[in-house]
């Protein structure tokens, strides 16, 4: 085949995708009414920088500190026992998922019943994770009261939800040619998932799972806005009270909780490779 | 046991483009109990699939296969999958598990046959090292059982993953190019050991080989494939250099 000849059809269509993307970006900024400015219009920055005043010096009382501590523990606390419930949740459904770990899709058959079954646990699975956390939260608040509880609750369905999903397409990633000899050779499913899948994807469902616990401590802090306990709770009360020094340190604290975590995520995946 | 017969067996598969196109065309092939087989062939001739369609890796379009006298894809999917214990298969691209020490990579090779307690067991308390140390011996590999895959040289993670076939308890081999990846002298040795383990414990062994000299001198019977037909089907004494020349010629406007 001459030079001249060779056309390379997968760039032509990325170009045409581009090209809509842009074309569509802009009439949809419209449409969703974003418009930055108004934070500098001079009413609305007049109360900014009022309120962001309060901010200094952070509060740094003995008594306000404790209160702080406490509550990030709390939220943490929250987090991960409410992942260890996700977990619970995510890990026998990716199990179930997974056409990892499925002889016929080795075999390349696709029958029908065993589709329908991992069509219906995913179904169940996108019901848990459609609804934010939040909804759930309120939902449990209603139900069980005040208090960590509901966030507990409602982490783990979220979260189960989607390490479920996850954890599945985790297994099932790349060509998987290691499983795929595992399948062949005889193997049963839970050999293939220990031998061979697990370690194979080991680092990947770690940081996964880790990257999760950071983001329920997040949510948590937002579920404390609706009465679910920890770090959000506190900082709903000093906003209510325009306590900016107050803010500030929870604030401090957020970013430590954060930064903990991804310290703690590192220092896992380093001490596997 | 491992003997295998196919009948105008076909495979067909869908390109991404939405056309049919066929590996295997009416393969007509019976390998008995302790036979030993070298498929040649260029590349893309189908070598692969045939090897994979004899241990029903996946389903004929048409045609039949019979595994001991019995026809797997007419047994349950359970059946089936006990079957293919009895199979050890050796991919072309040594694959393992990232990280996995070479001790639980070759172990992996006698799973199907050990139940799921003492598998999970050992890998917390290594069971069978004396078994893994001997065969990785056999290939000169023995100093390397504490060491990592990834920091295997490609021609080593080569005989890690042939020392799955000879731990294993399977009596059909088919395995896939052994040789890619070793240098002529230890390309000799690992042909064979595992000539002379299939030998002695009466396993089957079929294999595909890129060198057809290697076919010629280590198997009594050598059978090639043509763009999916079968090209030939001899004893080595009866493989004559034209029908080679024939076997391996492509199309001029390719």
């Amino acid at each position: 085949m001459l030079a001249s000849e060779y056309r390379d059809t997968i760039a032509r269509r990325n170009f045409t995708f581009v090209v809509i993307f842009i074309v569509l970006f802009f009439p949809l900024i419209q449409t969703v009414e974003f418009y930055p400015w108004v934070l500098f219009g001079e009413k609305n920055l007049k109360i900014t920088i009022d309120f962001l005043s309060t901010f200094y010096p952070p509060n740094l009382t003995n008594t306000f500190l404790l209160k702080v501590f406490e509550s990030s523990l709390q939220t943490v606390a929250i987090a991960t026992v409410g992942l260890f419930f996700a977990l619970l949740i995510g890990i026998p459904s990716a199990l179930l998922i997974t056409t990892a770990l499925s002889v016929s899709e080795f075999e390349n058959r696709k029958p029908v019943l065993p589709y329908f079954f991992r069509y219906l646990i995913r179904a169940l699975l996108i019901l848990l994770r459609s609804i934010p956390e939040i909804v759930w939260a309120l939902i449990f608040v209603r139900v069980v009261g005040l208090g960590p509880t509901a966030g507990i609750l409602a982490i783990a369905l979220t979260y189960g939800g989607m390490l479920g999903k996850v954890y599945a397409e985790i297994l099932e990633s790349g060509d998987n040619p290691p499983g795929k000899y595992a399948m062949q050779i005889g193997c049963s499913r839970l050999q293939v998932l220990m031998y061979f899948l697990i370690p194979q994807n080991l680092l990947e469902l770690l940081s996964y799972t880790v990257y999760r616990w950071e983001c329920a401590i997040r949510s948590t802090v937002i579920m404390g806005f609706v009465g679910a306990g920890g770090l959000g709770f506190q900082l709903e009360s000093s906003l209510k009270m325009f306590a900016g020094d107050e803010v500030l340190t929870i604030l401090f604290a957020f970013i430590g909780l954060v930064w903990l975590s991804d310290y703690f995520s590192k220092s896992v995946r380093k001490s596997l490779t | 046991m491992g003997s295998v017969l196919l009948k105008n067996y076909c495979q067909r598969v869908v390109t991404p483009k939405g056309n049919t196109k066929t590996i295997l065309n009416g393969i007509d092939l019976g390998v008995s109990q302790g036979e030993q087989v070298a498929i040649v062939g260029s590349s893309g001739a189908g070598k692969t699939t045939l090897l994979k369609a004899l241990i029903f890796s996946s389903k004929p379009s048409s045609g039949q296969i019979f595994f001991n006298g019995q026809n797997p894809w007419l047994s349950s999917s359970v059946v089936r999958h006990k079957h293919r214990r009895l199979v050890s298969f050796v991919p072309q691209e040594p694959s393992f598990p990232l990280r996995q020490s070479v001790y639980n990579a070759v172990l992996a090779g006698c799973l199907p046959t050990t139940n799921l307690l003492t598998s999970l067991v050992s890998l917390i308390y290594p069971k069978n090292v004396d078994a893994v140390t001997e065969v990785l011996h056999k290939f000169q590999l023995s100093d390397k059982i504490a060491n990592r895959v990834d920091q295997l040289s490609g021609g080593e993670r080569q005989r890690v993953s042939l020392a799955r076939a000879l731990i294993s308890e399977a009596s059909f081999w088919t395995i896939d190019e052994p040789l890619s990846g070793l240098d002529p002298k230890l390309a000799d040795t690992v042909i064979k050991t595992l000539r002379d383990h299939a030998k002695q414990k009466k396993i089957t062994f079929v294999c595909t080989l890129h060198q057809v000299e290697f076919a010629l001198r280590y198997f009594p019977r050598v059978v090639g494939i043509k763009e999916g037909n079968l090209a030939f089907d001899l004893p080595v004494e009866r493989v004559t250099p034209s029908l080679l020349e024939d076997t391996y010629e492509r199309h001029k406007n390719c």
